[in-house]
């Protein structure tokens, strides 16, 4: 506030518990105007970054996004692990598609069926599905996390960008069992050998 | 401090009676006053109910006590969950609502009877919910997400209860009414109540989501027809995420309560402070799309749309309130001689006043913690790191809980006296309460937080992944900060635990508060109350600085502080996410 030239103009000083009186619609303080501008600025600068992230960055949650029959999904997936399953791990099939090809991972109660084994560097696109009831995709320690929902296919264009053994944690709530719902997606070096640690830590028959 | 006014005044009905409060000058409605005592009890239950539940969550995810099984964690975890956020924090708004529009405005409220059977509604609702619960017939967390079965009853106690709060809303609007028309007050609506008028539209919006959520899954649930998983997520954040701005219209309304009687702190302007309140009414109700970052069912234009182009525009909203609510504070501080330097109305606030001291924890705890991340975590890309990991309880927690409960807090300690007629109990314990709590909760929701950033998830019995068909171990520091999540946690529970007791206390044991016991430093009685500010009168203003940073420079060098530490989270979360696979 300006100091005022007489006593008439000035604003009351009242607190918020008091009606103010008569017209309140006056120019702010300057120290408000300011601030008002510094947040505002900030507000564009929050605005411009998702857009800005979608032109220039790698990471987004775009995807190809479609409804799909429960079933139906349950059904690719099936063919998929028919495709090209390469072995078994703690009886789960291990599948290793060809690099560029449509990928899948289906969530039920309680586990992540199949297993990927996926190239470094390659391009998939993972398709996530639900039978059920929502679960959590959450990649570790990469810390990927979409929400899996049933009815929807959820197909993530994903690159790889280091080798090794990565857990899929059920990161929603999906009954008691919840905790069980663990899986894997394993990632090759880009000539397809497991990293050494990896390797040996993983038997894949 | 009251003194009684037992005649039944202009406009009420016979039997109606107001009293005067001689340190407001308020008068208060009895009828008023006994549903807002009603309220806040009921509130103090839920408290209860799900201050014992957060204990009994907390020691299970501390993996090196792991307290609970699995089917008991998930179903404490539900009651926690639906205890807090909903019923405990919609009781307290009703108490709040009844005293914005009643006693503020110095006016009876509309229809006391209709606000009996509203409790009784809703007390009902709540108790069927719990009772669903804590039998084990909806072990489906607050989300209950379809389809996720519970007990048709569960979803019918939370219609129960929504509706008693959708007629609550429009008993306060009547209230409003009638006070125009009687005249109770001169000039424009207080800016505290109009706060709660914000708060009631909000609410009325996020209850009629409520109602278009509820209504069909309780209708699926008895199997008369389908509901679509994704549709009803969206749906339920609607009512989910938009319940979380009712709590923060009427945080930053109570803001403005307890600094005008805590520090007299005056309104720089009532322009900016309303504008910022009509900015949460327009835009808040989009920012439940945050939630949804990840799902499959919308297109990233949709999500950003949603939660950038409406939603930084109630973001605006908060970070106005974020200054003006503190520069109110040091200008009522100056114009009262506290004007040494930058910071002598800081250190020569009533910081032994418990509503001074939630006040301030309030406000820097919910802006510095829950408002940088709630905005970081809420941008589309940067919830990939994040979505469903304890960064997402660790910044509610940092709102909901040291910022609204806060808030709600230190109003008690005004309530108790005001209200209840009653002194505080075991005055010492309430003066370090707020810091207890506070301090606690931060703590938690930071290594909350920072044990998310590690991909650990929320809402999950066993990080251990005990019995799961691979083996899993999260990295060893998580143990660490999740250990000391847990003792901060405690803390806060300890602080809430002495919260209720004091409450408790005052208000059923309590020594009466009479006007003998108004003298400056009396035990029992916040600051505010022994000595209240003085009125300020235009020859104050000499007081005030004329510098380059204007009447508050304090002010402007916290808020300076402030986004410092905004951009730097925000831009440290944008450089997280460029190291995760390429995805798109």
């Amino acid at each position: 506030m300006t100091a005022p030239a007489q006593d008439g103009d000035r604003r009351p000083m009242n607190t918020g518990m008091v009606s103010p009186k008569g017209r309140w619609w006056v120019p702010a303080h300057r120290s408000e105007k300011v601030w008002f501008g510094i947040a505002f600025a900030w507000c564009m600068v929050l605005f411009a970054m998702m857009p800005l992230w979608h032109w220039k960055g790698g990471q987004n949650a775009s995807g190809i996004r479609s409804r799909v029959e429960p079933a139906a999904f349950e059904a690719r997936v099936n063919q998929f692990v028919a495709d090209y399953q390469v072995g078994t791990m703690n009886g789960f099939p291990v599948v290793e598609p060809p690099p560029g090809s449509d990928v899948y991972m289906l969530g039920r109660m309680w586990s992540w069926y199949p297993i990927l084994k996926l190239r470094k560097g390659s391009e998939y696109t993972l398709h996530l599905s639900s039978t059920d009831v929502n679960h959590g995709f959450s990649l570790y320690p990469v810390n990927i996390n979409f929400q899996i929902v049933p009815g929807y296919d959820y197909g993530l264009k994903i690159v790889p960008t280091e080798a090794g053994d990565f857990g899929v944690i059920c990161n929603e709530f999906c009954g008691v069992g919840h905790h069980l719902m663990l899986g894997k997606v394993l990632v090759t070096n880009e000539d397809g050998t497991m990293p050494g640690e990896a390797a040996q830590a993983l038997e894949v028959n | 401090m009251a003194t009684v006014l037992e005649t039944p005044q202009g406009g009420s009905g016979p039997g109606e009676v107001f009293r005067t409060c001689e340190v407001t000058g308020l008068k208060l409605h009895r009828p008023a006053e006994r549903l807002i005592k009603a309220n806040a009890v009921a509130a103090t239950v839920a408290l209860l109910i799900g201050g014992v539940s957060a204990i009994l969550i907390l020691l299970t995810r501390w993996q090196a006590v792991h307290l609970l099984d699995p089917v008991m964690f998930y179903r404490v975890l539900t009651a926690h969950g639906l205890t807090m956020l909903i019923f405990f924090i919609i009781f307290f708004e009703m108490a709040v609502l009844y005293f914005a529009a009643g006693p503020m405005l110095n006016s009876r409220i509309a229809a006391p009877k209709l606000g009996w059977f509203n409790f009784g509604l809703m007390t009902l609702g709540a108790t069927l919910c719990e009772w669903m619960i804590w039998t084990g017939k909806a072990d489906v967390l607050m989300t209950s997400y379809i389809p996720l079965r519970a007990d048709p009853l569960y979803y019918l106690g939370i219609i129960f209860f929504a509706v008693g709060a959708l007629l609550v809303c429009f008993q306060f609007f009547a209230t409003l009414v009638i006070a125009k028309r009687e005249k109770t007050y001169e000039g424009s609506l207080p800016l505290v109540t109009y706060g709660a008028v914000a708060a009631a539209i909000i609410a009325v919006i996020t209850l009629l989501h409520g109602a278009a959520t509820y209504i069909p899954t309780f209708f699926w649930s008895i199997g008369w027809m389908s509901v679509d998983p994704q549709v009803y997520r969206m749906l339920w954040w609607a009512l989910g995420h938009s319940s979380q701005q009712i709590n923060v219209a009427a945080m930053v309304a109570i803001w403005y309560l307890l600094g005008a009687l805590t520090v007299g702190s005056v309104v720089l302007s009532e322009k900016i402070s309303r504008t910022a309140f009509v900015l949460y009414i327009l835009f808040i109700s989009m920012a439940s799309a945050h939630h949804l970052l990840v799902d499959p069912g919308f297109s990233s234009s949709w999500k950003v749309v949603n939660t950038s182009y409406f939603m930084y525009m109630a973001v605006l909203a908060s970070m106005l309130h974020g200054f003006t609510v503190p520069a109110g504070v040091e200008i009522g501080q100056r114009l009262r001689g506290a004007s040494q330097g930058l910071f002598g109305w800081v250190k020569r606030a009533p910081w032994g006043d418990p509503g001074f001291s939630s006040l301030a924890l309030s406000i820097v705890v919910f802006g510095f913690v829950g408002g940088i991340t709630g905005v970081t975590i809420g941008t589309e890309q940067i919830n990939i790191v994040v979505h469903n990991t304890l960064r997402v309880p660790g910044h509610f927690h940092a709102t909901v809980v040291s910022g609204t409960t806060m808030a709600f807090m230190g109003l008690t300690y005004y309530l108790i006296p005001l209200i209840f007629r009653k002194k505080v109990a075991f005055w010492r314990l309430a003066q370090i309460q707020p810091y207890m709590f506070a301090g606690g909760m931060l703590v938690f929701s930071i290594f909350m937080s920072f044990s998310g950033g590690f991909g650990v998830p929320r809402r999950h019995w066993d990080i251990g992944f005990t019995g799961a068909p691979f083996e899993q171990a999260f990295h060893p520091a998580v143990d660490a900060l999740m250990g000391i999540m847990a003792l901060g946690g405690l803390v806060a529970a300890l602080g809430g635990g002495l919260y209720i007791l004091i409450t408790v206390w005052s208000v059923f044991f309590g020594k009466p508060f009479t006007e003998a016991d108004r003298v400056p430093g009396a035990k029992g009685l916040p600051q505010g109350i022994t000595r209240p500010p003085r009125p300020v009168t235009v020859a104050d203003e000499a007081n005030l600085p004329t510098g380059r940073l204007g009447q508050a420079p304090g002010t402007m060098i916290l808020v300076a502080v402030f986004l410092a530490a905004f951009a730097i989270y925000y831009f440290a979360n944008w450089k997280l996410l460029s190291f995760v696979w390429k995805i798109g």
